[in-house]
């Protein structure tokens, strides 16, 4: 019984131990950001691999997805005479809650479990040793401007995510179910607000950003320098992302929409 | 057993660049070095060497501040590496250079880029100044016709090579190199031993060569140290050491496997353990 105690308690140890080494990591990063100023150029190249890269998952799944909402909205709201508000329904549910969630989860998989690949095997592959030997920190070259980039595609993403899912409910609510194009824009006009919804959307995917390109770098950062190390690394960025996202979705969502 | 010295490593009127002393180093409960001293002349080629895994590779990365010691102090240039600041220690690596085991050279970067790293970093030359330095380091190795490589199309000696020119491309005033000739053929290995002589002699460097190639090593050190179980069981000149009779020093020299270092890692006896797995 003690020896099972005893396991447990090392096991908690050793999560808040790398909990903490997780929050130094970021602190470190936070620290570094400033220096981004001198090298611009290496923030393009990461704006480029982490969110332009991931364009193309993006725009087919937020076509997708804006479609079965679409179909399946229609089937619900018919039923209450309201197939009018399809439009709201689609916009709502994108802008508010799929978009940025579902755009979360696809980012950690392209992109963050690219990221803590490539970082492990700078580490495995001493590169990131040889940066320290020759008087640069690898955390300011090589990490802070992975993680300002991810930051800033993050909520992009979700914005192309989203209006990319409201055409695609449109194709499907105007052009097959045959609904009034004038009703689907004009009521996702009036219902649809600019600060409580598209505002709170993009909080909730700059939040995304954050700590999805944390666990990303940091999982990479401090993987055990071999192949099994960075496969685990991979493995737990993508499986730490979703959890997290999934969250700190209802965390935010009960604190901006809330109205009890 | 106090460790075998059979000549001075270096003239006590010169100050030499790097002195261990006492370096005691534990990791993860396993003692890698207790009370190592070490002096490094400057201008001179020394080698470190001993068995596998004796700590050579973290002997480098102590001298270099990546590790701290737990005791004893390490001093490369009359700094105190262990107690420098973050910036001081990062101003005195801009001094060093590091060949590792792999290259290390950034993979995403071509050989020009990798060369041109360090000036770019450190130094706000002009882009012309930049090409002519790049070009002139991968000269001195013999590789300014592969600038525009990428690393994954190099042979594991050339990278080495374009290791080397990116590690001298600041003019260091001294070079350590981790296993510099493990895993070469023998043409790259006779490359890689002369152009260490060479550049030392030419540059007016400190080179510090771990290894544990003895041939290779010992026609090019001034002086050699051989660690073994955390210390330094015997120092001096290739020809003193070829000669000693020490029987540390001689097992490892002429690669005999009985001798100190046991050949098999600490174990039961081989019967017991073979019962108690028929037991099981």
């Amino acid at each position: 019984m003690s020896d099972w105690f005893a396991a447990w308690g090392r096991q908690g140890l050793a999560v808040l131990i790398r909990l903490g080494r997780a929050h130094l990591l970021l602190f470190d990063i936070l620290c570094a950001l400033p220096a981004l100023v001198r090298r611009p150029g290496e923030l393009i190249r990461q704006v480029h691999s982490v969110g332009v890269r991931s364009l193309v998952i993006i725009v087919i799944s937020g076509l997708f997805v804006g479609m079965v909402l679409s179909l399946q909205g229609y089937n619900t709201l018919v039923n209450f005479g309201a197939a009018q508000s399809l439009g709201v329904l689609v916009a709502l549910s994108l802008v508010r809650e799929l978009g940025p969630v579902v755009s979360a989860l696809l980012y950690g998989g392209r992109a963050g479990s690219a990221l803590a690949a490539e970082i492990g095997l700078m580490k495995a592959t001493e590169q990131l040793s040889g940066m320290e030997m020759m008087a640069v920190d690898p955390i300011e070259r090589v990490l802070a401007p992975r993680f300002l980039a991810g930051v800033l595609a993050m909520p992009l993403l979700a914005a192309i995510f989203s209006a990319v899912g409201i055409l695609g409910g449109y194709l499907v609510a105007v052009g097959l179910l045959g609904l009034d194009e004038g009703a689907f824009w004009s009521q996702m006009q009036s219902h649809v607000e600019f600060y409580q919804d598209i505002g709170n959307g993009i909080v909730k995917s700059l939040v995304f950003g954050i700590v999805a390109t944390w666990i990303a770098l940091f999982h990479g950062y401090d993987a055990v320098p071999t192949a099994e190390g960075v496969s685990l690394a991979t493995t737990r960025t993508v499986v730490h992302t979703a959890l997290a996202v999934l969250m700190l979705d209802f965390v935010l969502t009960a604190l901006m929409f809330n109205k009890v | 057993m106090p460790p075998v010295t059979l000549s001075h490593p270096h003239d006590p009127n010169d100050a030499p660049l790097v002195e261990v002393r006492g370096l005691c180093f534990a990791r993860e409960g396993r003692v890698i070095f207790d009370g190592v001293d070490l002096t490094i002349p400057r201008g001179r080629v020394t080698a470190i060497m001993g068995p596998s895994g004796t700590g050579k590779t973290t002997l480098l990365r102590l001298i270099g501040g990546q590790l701290v010691p737990d005791a004893g102090q390490i001093t490369v240039d009359g700094q105190q590496v262990n107690r420098l600041k973050r910036r001081e220690l990062f101003e005195l690596r801009k001094r060093m250079g590091m060949l590792f085991q792999a290259g290390a050279l950034l993979t995403d970067l071509s050989v020009f880029e990798n060369v041109a790293f360090p000036l770019r970093e450190h130094t706000h030359l002009s882009e012309s100044m930049i090409r002519d330095l790049v070009l002139l380091k991968l000269e001195a190795v013999g590789l300014r016709g592969a600038r525009d490589l990428m690393p994954s199309q190099l042979s594991g000696g050339m990278a080495r090579r374009v290791a080397l020119a990116r590690a001298i491309a600041l003019d260091p005033m001294m070079v350590m190199y981790d296993e510099p000739f493990t895993g070469q053929d023998p043409i790259s290995l006779g490359v890689l031993a002369r152009l260490v002589r060479h550049l030392n002699d030419s540059m007016g460097l400190t080179s510090l060569v771990v290894s544990h190639d003895v041939h290779e090593t010992c026609a090019i050190a001034d002086y050699v140290y051989l660690i073994a179980e955390g210390r330094v069981v015997g120092a001096g000149t290739p020809t003193e050491m070829s000669a000693s009779p020490s029987p540390w020093i001689r097992q490892f020299m002429q690669a005999q496997s009985e001798g100190p270092v046991p050949f098999h890692y600490p174990a039961l006896d081989l019967i017991t353990d073979l019962m108690q797995e028929g037991g099981a």
